[in-house]
């Protein structure tokens, strides 16, 4: 059973952006993606991590709305419940 | 700006991959099989119908020392390319270059072509490449190494009297090429086409030999030619060269 905690989708979400390319330093919830540079090829790969980690299952209009770094985290772990 | 150049590390065949290649029963397909095999690549031999040549291509490629499989399915069929893939990646392991050679033609002037016979040609030439570039595109991100080559051809960007849905579909193939090619260049994955002309294939059987002098090389080429031009673009040494089209055609598009 994945781990679902808050804690590590935050943990998740984070590697991930930085392995994106994004300033670990600039990352927090309130952090816009955009300012951080992750784009739409991110955000794909994100999701393909995020349905691997905790079978949660993305679509673009999911992906769509995501714009700070929290709203991914809030997303994924109330999907995850 | 962008990645460090070191990051060219990274733009390199992960162990254990393999390549696909789709139609490579005979022909073309069959030697960019043998080539990607004699290059060190462990090949998924992908076939429709025929059977006894994709065995051919996988003894070829066995006797010289290297590692294949033949698998079947149409990849025009839109359920085809996950479970070709599924069967790849339990076969050979997950796919570091894709070949999309498959292509048919059914030709007839413009104004008499049936709608059976434009969609065939369109849903194999591109459909098949469309469908499976964006299946493997997933895993090659996450690898950070891909190389996809598509099967074009000289007509497309050239006209060809009796050929408008084949024209349409490779036209159609080099412009995929390109827009896909650019959305993952950063994740070390190149995507390119090869455009072969005149080539001494099953597929070009009944076409006059009187072509092969409007060719600038005063002859038809041989699969083998184009296999080399897709062996060097899933090489590590074409890391930097993508979303391009690479002819070969004895000078024929000049």
């Amino acid at each position: 059973m994945a781990d679902t905690s808050i804690e590590h989708i935050q943990k998740v979400i984070t590697e991930s952006l930085v392995t994106f390319g994004a300033d670990p330093d600039a990352i927090s919830r309130d952090a816009q993606l955009e300012a951080l540079d992750v784009d739409s090829l991110d955000l794909a790969e994100l999701s393909q991590i995020i349905e691997e980690q905790f079978g949660v299952e993305l679509t673009s209009n999911d992906v769509a709305e995501i714009k700070t770094v929290g709203d991914a985290i809030d997303m994924v772990a109330e999907r995850a419940k | 700006m962008g990645r460090d150049v070191s990051d060219a590390d990274q733009d390199r065949r992960p162990a254990g991959s393999c390549a696909l290649v789709t139609g490579a029963s005979r022909g073309i397909g069959a030697a960019i099989a043998v080539a990607l095999a004699a290059d060190g690549w462990p090949v998924a031999v992908n076939y429709r119908s025929g059977v006894a040549g994709a065995d051919a291509t996988v003894a070829a490629i066995e006797a010289a020392g290297g590692r294949a499989v033949a698998l079947q399915g149409d990849v025009a069929d839109p359920a085809i390319p996950a479970q070709l893939l599924e069967a790849v990646h339990e076969r050979l392991g997950p796919v570091g270059v894709l070949v999309n050679n498959a292509g048919l033609r059914a030709d007839g002037l413009a104004l008499s072509l049936s709608d059976d016979d434009w969609q065939r040609v369109l849903d194999t030439n591109l459909g098949a490449t469309y469908r499976l570039t964006r299946a493997v595109l997933r895993e090659m991100i996450r690898a950070r190494f891909g190389r996809v080559v598509n099967i074009a051809s000289v007509v497309g960007p050239r006209a060809n009297a009796g050929q408008a849905n084949y024209a349409a579909s490779k036209a159609a193939v080099i412009a995929f090429t390109k827009t896909a090619a650019v959305e993952v260049a950063r994740r070390g994955v190149t995507i390119n086409a090869v455009a072969p002309g005149l080539i001494d294939t099953d597929m070009t059987e009944g076409i006059p030999p009187q072509l092969a002098e409007r060719v600038p090389a005063q002859r038809a080429g041989r699969p083998e030619e184009v296999a080399a031009a897709v062996a060097f673009l899933a090489s590590d040494a074409a890391g930097y060269i993508t979303a391009t089209t690479l002819y070969v055609d004895g000078g024929l598009s000049a």
